[in-house]
């Protein structure tokens, strides 16, 4: 474990104090020119590096209507000061959103409007220094872009725009993540952030294949690269090794199997995450994107379904069709493009899967709300579908299921601590940190309500819990995939599972008479 | 001394309505390249109307989020809505009944509005995490609205002032006729100051009130998958992956 303190629990509730420079420092690793250039960005500080930062704001605040707002209509209310969960878990006043803001707020004003140019102090206006940049670096690197904060702001103000257009101008000058960065070029040298190549995800899959028949004498197929097929499976890579991630991803091809919808992956477009919405950069989001349009074309699918990812969801729900599409050669039938959870949520509702619940009667469920799906994205044709299909399968999938307390859930919910570029070993600390509200959240169904385990639907979130649940007492396999739960308890038509619940068939598919 | 005045409110008048205007004019160009809006979101343009009205006038997040805040910040508004309103007696030559009946309820408004004020102060001065993200602007903003509301009642409960010729003096103005203004202090530090809020509101954190109503976050429809969504320079960028179309 890394040298510092995980935080206590808190005594409920408290309002956080603030300690100034608690986590005032460098910054997550730099990228090198390596990556960089691949992306577009220059890979190191320019000489001319103050006009670049400025030139690139200006384009952004003509670019972006939500940054040109945002930097205007703060009105310092306070509302969002104690709504962080970066600022709770390490009570650094610089993780107030509204402060995060400021610090790009203070450049703008200074450079763009006549209150800050005129009379700086007044208004709280700074020079752009490299001091300004090293800050900036530093603690926009300390937020998940999670969207928390909007909820509770009367503006409406999205600190994740901010953000992202930080870390935009600050890749300008080569001030770029290295683990972002990193990542997005093994997207476009391999075809997923893990550097996973074709063969070895094909062996991969080969493995899970007999592996399931094994368990359930069901040949379902796991295909990679099967032209003509029914579907494209985008799903995060993390969900061909990672525990509990693959055991998720074998549920998906049960659930397929089962309602004879035929899919495969791509070893082009093996990934369904984009860190190009974590860097905030609009070419590389859309370089990402168009993986996906050329893989479907190639491959002649008629769908394209999305597995467990929260930011891989909100890129696909929200984007998708702005950067890649149109998709007018698909089938317009289904929803374009569709999650995992609408297709299984859609076939239980016309009962055309059977799912035996005792199977997890074990453990007792709770749900862990992933902030890109919670706040920006949807399922189903009404508004908080993203709320109720995961918890409407989870429950067709268990028994036994207790929310977590109402202000840390849904709309609300607290971000894994991992999110936004975060799941990084050298932020260590600050995901740590960050994941105390939801730690506590679970902490407290545990105790109450004799919670066992905890599910989401996100990459990510599965491992950053993996990682920090351990530091807070719990143990690190305590989170699932939803669809490993659909997983265990399926009965597929045909399986050994079946067989066992209603009884041994005979050759010609009648039950024996009783004499 | 009235026709400083005079020519103050004239000049206030327009670098309000020219000022806001140009910002509502740079909000609408900008384009919103990408689908915000912070979900739940309504998926019909009658409900993001519903939504920005209920943020516009209820306050809605803001009372999900801190109920002390939303108490004063929401006192304050909607008082000051009220004052405005009564106000307007001073610029309609035949008042209608429904103004004249309305002018007591303006007496409390003013008291509500300036608690709310203090009460939002208090808060920006004693509670360490909205003290840390406060610039002096932000304290003289209150202050200013305080002494507003402060002046304006005086003129109504203990000096009275002589609004007949207060009311000619307004109507003057509008009418490129000046008139004399009475010489109280109290009517003239008000109407300095209003001028003032006047002047800096397009330069200002004051902006949040078109603000609200261009944030994407709350004012985009949610349906990506229905409806494609693109922005002139994103369009752009079409041209080249138009190329990638299935044979
Ligand atoms: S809640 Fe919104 S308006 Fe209030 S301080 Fe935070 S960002 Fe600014
Ligand atoms: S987006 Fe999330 S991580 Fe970033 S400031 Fe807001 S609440 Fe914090």
């Amino acid at each position: 474990m890394a040298d510092f303190e995980t935080p206590k629990f808190r005594e409920y509730p408290v309002v956080p104090q603030i300690k100034p420079d608690a986590m005032a420092g460098d910054g997550p690793f730099v990228s090198r020119a390596e990556f960089d250039t691949d992306l577009g960005y220059p890979g190191e500080l320019p000489e001319n590096w103050k006009e670049k930062t400025l030139d690139k704001m200006q384009d952004l605040l003509g670019r972006y209507r939500s940054l040109q707002v945002f930097m205007d209509s703060c009105i310092k209310c306070g509302a969002c000061t104690d709504k962080c969960h970066y600022f709770i878990g390490t009570n650094d006043p610089k993780n107030m959103p509204v402060a995060r803001q400021d610090l790009m707020r203070k450049v703008y004003r200074r450079y763009f409007t006549f209150a800050g140019k005129y009379f700086p102090g007044l208004v709280g206006a700074v020079d752009l220094t490299e001091d300004v940049l090293k800050e900036w670096y530093n603690y926009y690197h300390q937020c998940s872009e999670c969207r928390r904060c909007s909820v509770f702001c009367p503006m409406g103000i999205d600190t994740a725009e901010v953000t992202m257009a930080a870390r935009e101008m600050l890749a300008h000058v080569g001030y770029a993540q290295k683990y972002s960065n990193q990542i997005i070029q093994k997207v476009y040298k391999i075809g997923n952030n893990l550097g996973l190549p074709g063969p070895a995800l094909k062996g991969i899959l080969e493995d899970l294949e007999e592996e399931v028949e094994e368990d359930t004498g069901v040949p379902v197929k796991y295909h990679m690269d099967k032209e003509g097929v029914e579907a494209l499976l985008m799903t995060p890579s993390a969900d061909f090794f990672a525990e509990p991630h693959i055991d998720g991803l074998i549920g998906y091809g049960k659930v397929l199997h089962e309602l004879g919808i035929t899919w495969t992956v791509s070893s082009k477009a093996s990934e369904a995450a984009n860190f190009g919405l974590f860097i905030g950069s609009y070419d590389n989001m859309q370089r990402i994107s168009m993986r996906i349009r050329e893989a479907a074309i190639e491959l002649k699918v008629k769908r394209i379904i999305f597995g467990e990812c929260g930011h891989a969801w909100r890129v696909a729900y929200s984007f998708l069709n702005t950067l890649a599409g149109p998709f007018d050669f698909l089938d317009q039938n289904y929803p374009i493009p569709q999650h995992i959870l609408e297709v299984t949520y859609g076939a239980l509702q016309e009962g055309k899967l059977r799912l035996n619940k005792e199977e997890n009667d074990h453990l007792t469920m709770t749900f862990h709300d992933s902030c890109n799906v919670a706040r920006a994205s949807r399922m189903g044709n009404k508004p908080g579908g993203q709320f109720d299909i995961p918890r409407a399968v989870i429950q067709a999938a268990c028994n036994n299921y207790v929310d977590m307390d109402s202000d840390t859930i849904k709309d609300a919910t607290f971000c894994c601590g991992g999110g936004g570029g975060i799941l990084t070993d050298d932020l260590m600390e600050l995901r740590v940190k960050g994941a105390l509200p939801r730690m506590e959240a679970l902490r407290q169904v545990t105790e109450e309500s004799g919670v066992t385990n905890i599910a989401a639907i996100c990459a990510i979130c599965k491992s950053q819990f993996t990682k920090t649940l351990p530091y807070y007492g719990f143990e690190m396999d305590a989170i699932m995939s939803v669809h490993q739960l659909v997983s265990e308890a399926i009965v597929m038509t045909g399986s050994e599972q079946e067989k066992e619940l209603d009884g041994v068939e005979d050759e010609e598919g009648t039950k024996e008479p009783e004499e | 001394m009235s026709a400083f005045y005079a020519l103050l409110f004239t000049v206030a008048f327009l670098v309000l309505v020219i000022g806001l205007a140009k910002k509502i004019i740079q909000y609408s160009r900008v384009p919103a390249p990408l689908k915000i809006p912070v979900t739940p979101a309504p998926l019909t343009k009658g409900g993001v109307a519903v939504r920005l009205a209920k943020e516009a006038i209820l306050f809605a997040a803001l009372f999900r989020s801190n109920k002390w805040t939303w108490l004063f910040g929401w006192m304050f508004h909607m008082s000051l809505f009220v004052v405005l309103i009564i106000h307007l007696r001073y610029f309609i030559k035949d008042v209608p009944t429904w103004l004249v009946l309305l002018q007591p309820i303006g007496k409390y408004a003013a008291f509500t509005m300036i608690i709310g004020l203090l009460g939002l102060l208090t808060r920006r001065m004693f509670v360490a995490r909205v003290k840390y993200i406060s610039s002096p602007s932000d304290y003289l903003w209150l202050l200013l609205l305080i002494v507003i509301g402060l002046t304006g009642a005086t003129m109504r409960f203990i000096s009275h002032t002589d609004i007949i010729s207060v009311k000619e003096f307004a109507l003057g103005i509008l009418r490129f006729d000046w008139q004399a203004l009475p010489m109280d202090v109290p009517l003239l530090v008000h109407l300095f100051l209003v001028a003032t809020l006047m002047i800096l509101l397009p330069f200002s954190k004051l902006l949040h009130i078109p603000g609200l109503f261009f944030a994407p976050s709350r004012n985009q429809v949610d349906n990506p998958r229905e409806q494609r969504h693109i922005a002139p320079w994103a369009a752009e960028l079409d041209a080249e992956k138009n190329k990638i179309q299935p044979k």
